[in-house]
């Protein structure tokens, strides 16, 4: 029964164009996380992480995307970032990879986890470039990062694979971190 | 393949009322969104939010925001609330132009603390607020409650919030 003075409504129906594709765990022993044969029937992609590193030092580190295995400098780079005093913001042309979320590393407090919401627009497009964006950040109670990310990668193929690293030969994705990736079909 | 983006309930104002309330969430989703359109009673109060009923001081943020004029960033530690739009008393929810704010609830039903995104649109035609917040929960529960609320105010009547469940594969 609606609560008095609420309109209240539910079990609405389900929003049948947004799908899982593929969901990927932190092993604590790879800092490397590979969607591949990537279905190109959807309209857009997202992907929503939840990352933590084992790497033994305080505040984050960038959660770094390379697409199709291309390594080359095809890449741009610009954010805005936020530390709860003070807001900056840098841009990098011609980069091997793109920076789109954080990854929170190991000496922080227990439990706290890097977050981000990576959006990759008309990812199957056959005669554009592709842009991404991402909402990302961590909170540690008195310190943290607010992360508003934005790249392309100049290629007009279609994206089948997405590799998710960190950087550091010795640095791994924990356990508890996962990789959620979706389909927006249009 | 199935969906995996789902409304779970929505609530619509028909009256100023003190808090919307979620109750009884079910664990079965990976994450939650919410939507809202909201106004209150008091211009420029913030949008609050606790999870399972907790008003104690454990929650954080971090924000970045632009009003206009100036780009900031503030943070906020051992608060009593989650917060959406609190940048300052002048940017908040409008009393007459409805804000839109998104959240985003990572592994609400997991076992780490709890992180939420909150995206906030408030413009009033010549003042507002376009504001980015990374707020923590210090708890390991799974979240089964979630209250949205204004600071010092009522929502208004026709404020709407939508609940989403998101599940991975």
């Amino acid at each position: 029964m609606p609560i008095l003075g609420i309109l209240a409504s539910s079990k609405l129906g389900s929003l049948s164009s947004f799908e899982s594709i593929a969901t990927a765990t932190g092993t604590g022993s790879s800092g490397t996380i590979t969607f591949s044969s990537i279905s190109s029937t959807y309209k857009h992609l997202q992907i929503r992480a939840l990352a933590r590193s084992t790497e033994a030092a305080t505040g984050f580190t960038n959660l770094l995307v390379q697409v199709n295995g291309d390594t080359a400098t095809n890449y741009s780079i610009h954010n805005l970032i936020g530390d709860g005093s003070g807001v900056s913001t840098v841009g990098y042309a011609s980069q091997s990879l793109m920076e789109l979320g954080a990854v929170v590393r190991n000496n922080e407090t227990a439990n706290i986890m890097g977050v981000s919401i990576i959006d990759i627009v008309d990812y199957a497009s056959t005669t554009k470039n592709k842009t991404f964006r991402s909402f990302s950040g961590w909170d540690a109670n008195g310190s943290g990062r607010n992360l508003l990310l934005s790249s392309a990668w100049y290629s007009t193929s279609a994206i089948n694979s997405l590799t998710i690293k960190i950087s550091g030969a010795t640095n791994y994705f924990t356990t508890n971190s996962t990789f959620a990736l979706y389909g927006i079909k249009g | 393949m199935a969906s995996t983006y789902e409304p779970i309930a929505t609530t619509t104002l028909g009256s100023a009322t003190a808090a919307i309330t979620f109750s009884s969430i079910p664990s079965t989703y990976t994450d939650l969104k919410i939507i809202i359109v909201a106004t209150a009673s008091v211009s420029g109060s913030a949008l609050q939010f606790i999870f399972n009923n907790d008003s104690a001081s454990n929650y954080s943020v971090t924000l970045i925001n632009g009003n206009g004029v100036n780009a900031s960033s503030n943070k906020y530690s051992n608060q009593s609330t989650g917060y959406g739009l609190v940048a300052s008393s002048s940017t908040g929810l409008s009393t007459s132009v409805p804000s839109f704010l998104s959240i985003d609830i990572f592994s609400y039903a997991g076992s780490t603390f709890k992180t939420a995104l909150v995206a906030g649109n408030a413009d009033k035609n010549g003042s507002g607020n376009v504001e980015y917040d990374v707020n923590l929960w210090r708890s390991t529960s799974a979240i089964n409650r979630i209250d949205l609320s204004a600071q010092s105010a009522n929502l208004s009547a026709g404020t709407t919030a939508t609940l989403y469940g998101i599940k991975a594969a």
